[in-house]
């Protein structure tokens, strides 16, 4: 069956995760209250402020919605994404969804100087040649606990995790052109 | 590993989508900006509407201020430099700001250049009238491009001017051919790969804002529904009457902005908003929007 994409749409760059899907051919929702997420089967939270999302999450009562949904289908959490959908965040101020079992931490990387781009292989793909890894402001996995696989490291850290149902990103997959990374979650979870 | 990127840079524009950048003066007010859901915060030693009272040459904010902002929040802070002032912009590089607004609020410092934004790593942000002025400022380096409007005036007729000038600009090159794309990049003054770029896109290409006068959860809903991807609020917030509700209203506003169920809502008591300017009462000399070339 066709696939049917929600863009958590609160703050933040959904517009390029939908650009993206887009250009797979993938038919998608902007999630800006629960009751958006009826066509979905899948969720992508993008990139943005995870406190922003965490209060406008709280707002419009998307956390019991999105966890329930989480329950029967797959999410995708990049950079704010992955703090969001994290076990933990060193940051009282963020109130993650507890989807997958990582602990991270915000700009761990440094402010907007120290924000970078890195040529990454993706060996998990049947094609794994390098792939552009942008990193803005962005969090790092501190710890990964059972049931995560970690998919991709950079520099002894890993930035690329999964579990049965969630994959956590610490760079922007959508900010490229290259959509390798977004057909591996349509086609594995 | 790069660096200072144009990806970088633009990718951080690119994150404050959908979002609003708070004006803050104090810790305290960059803590109450954060705590209503800004993306970001502008750190400044005055908003607009004080520097208008105060006149004489408004410059960088003293990095002191600035620094005691930076400690205060976890959001991106940005802070203003003046017009050509490259230097000041060499220090709020160091000081680690994460944007820069090369802004028409302060006094400037050439009246014939702005800053060469490429040798860089940290992104600028620039306010432009029309479209012309906003792919001068792409081709000189911006990463993010916003309406000038009119700060420190509460009043957002300029801001929908700057607005509509941008999107109606972009709507008739959509519709030009290569050889009418050339003789409008002369008409605009513009560089005509951006020209021909923004034809193709059928919007800027980089992230445009809206800033200058936005005071109200409408005044943010309306530049969003003209084409605004992100909003600014300057005085807005913290000359109201009550600035933590206003914040967190406008928030929404912006998430929401085509949900006339949420607008109305977010609108409803909101206390005074602050004490607008009518444009008519405003000298030539005493409107901002005026600098930049």
């Amino acid at each position: 069956m066709a696939r049917h994409l929600g863009i958590l749409a609160l703050q933040g760059d959904f517009a390029k995760h939908a650009a993206m899907l887009k250009q797979l051919d993938v038919a998608y929702s902007l999630i800006k209250k629960p009751s958006d997420l009826a066509p979905c089967d899948g969720l992508i939270i993008p990139g943005g402020e995870s406190t922003t999302m965490t209060i406008l999450m709280h707002k419009y009562e998307l956390y019991p919605a999105v966890t329930e949904f989480a329950q029967n289908y797959p999410v995708m959490g990049t950079c704010a994404g992955m703090i969001m959908v994290a076990n933990q965040v060193d940051d009282e101020r963020v109130d993650p969804l507890h989807l997958i079992n990582i602990k991270v931490l915000r700009n761990a990387y440094g402010r907007q100087i120290d924000s970078f781009t890195t040529m990454i292989e993706l060996p998990f793909l049947d094609d794994p040649s390098p792939f552009q890894a942008v990193f803005i402001r962005a969090p790092q996995i501190e710890t990964t606990g059972e049931g995560v696989m970690i998919l991709l490291h950079w520099q002894d850290q890993p930035i690329m995790v999964r579990n049965e149902t969630v994959l956590a990103l610490a760079f922007h997959p959508e900010l490229t052109r290259d959509p390798r990374i977004h057909r591996y979650f349509l086609e594995n979870f | 590993m790069e660096k200072g990127t144009y990806e970088v840079k633009v990718g951080l524009a690119e994150m404050l989508k959908g979002g609003v950048i708070m004006d803050v003066t104090t810790p305290d007010q960059a803590k109450i900006a954060e705590d209503a859901g800004a993306a970001a915060v502008m750190a400044l030693e005055r908003i607009p509407a004080d520097i208008r009272v105060a006149g004489g040459v408004a410059r960088m904010s003293d990095p002191a201020i600035i620094q005691k902002i930076q400690e205060a929040v976890s959001i991106p802070v940005m802070a203003k430099c003046r017009i050509g002032h490259f230097v000041e912009a060499q220090i709020l590089q160091e000081m680690g700001i994460d944007f820069i607004d090369e802004s028409e609020v302060l006094t400037p410092a050439d009246e014939a250049h702005h800053i060469d934004k490429h040798p860089f790593k940290v992104p600028f942000v620039c306010g432009c009238r029309n479209l012309g002025e906003a792919l001068r400022r792409i081709g000189e380096g911006a990463a993010m491009i916003r309406t000038k409007g009119e700060a420190g005036t509460g009043n957002v007729v300029e801001a929908v001017r700057h607005m509509r000038a941008v999107m109606g600009e972009i709507r008739k090159l959509t519709t030009m051919d290569d050889a009418e794309l050339m003789a409008e990049a002369k008409h605009l003054g513009a560089p005509y790969e951006l020209v021909k770029q923004t034809a193709k896109l059928g919007k800027l290409p980089v992230p445009n804002f809206a800033a200058g006068g936005v005071a109200t959860p409408a005044d943010a809903a309306l530049m969003m529904q003209l084409g605004a991807e992100a909003v600014f609020v300057g005085s807005g917030i913290f000359k109201s009457e009550d600035p933590k509700p206003r914040a967190v209203a406008i928030v929404q506003a912006v998430t929401h902005y085509q949900d006339p169920e949420v607008l109305l809502r977010v609108s409803t008591n909101l206390g005074k908003p602050m004490v607008g300017i009518n444009l008519d009462t405003l000298s030539d000399e005493e409107r901002l929007a005026h600098r930049g070339w």
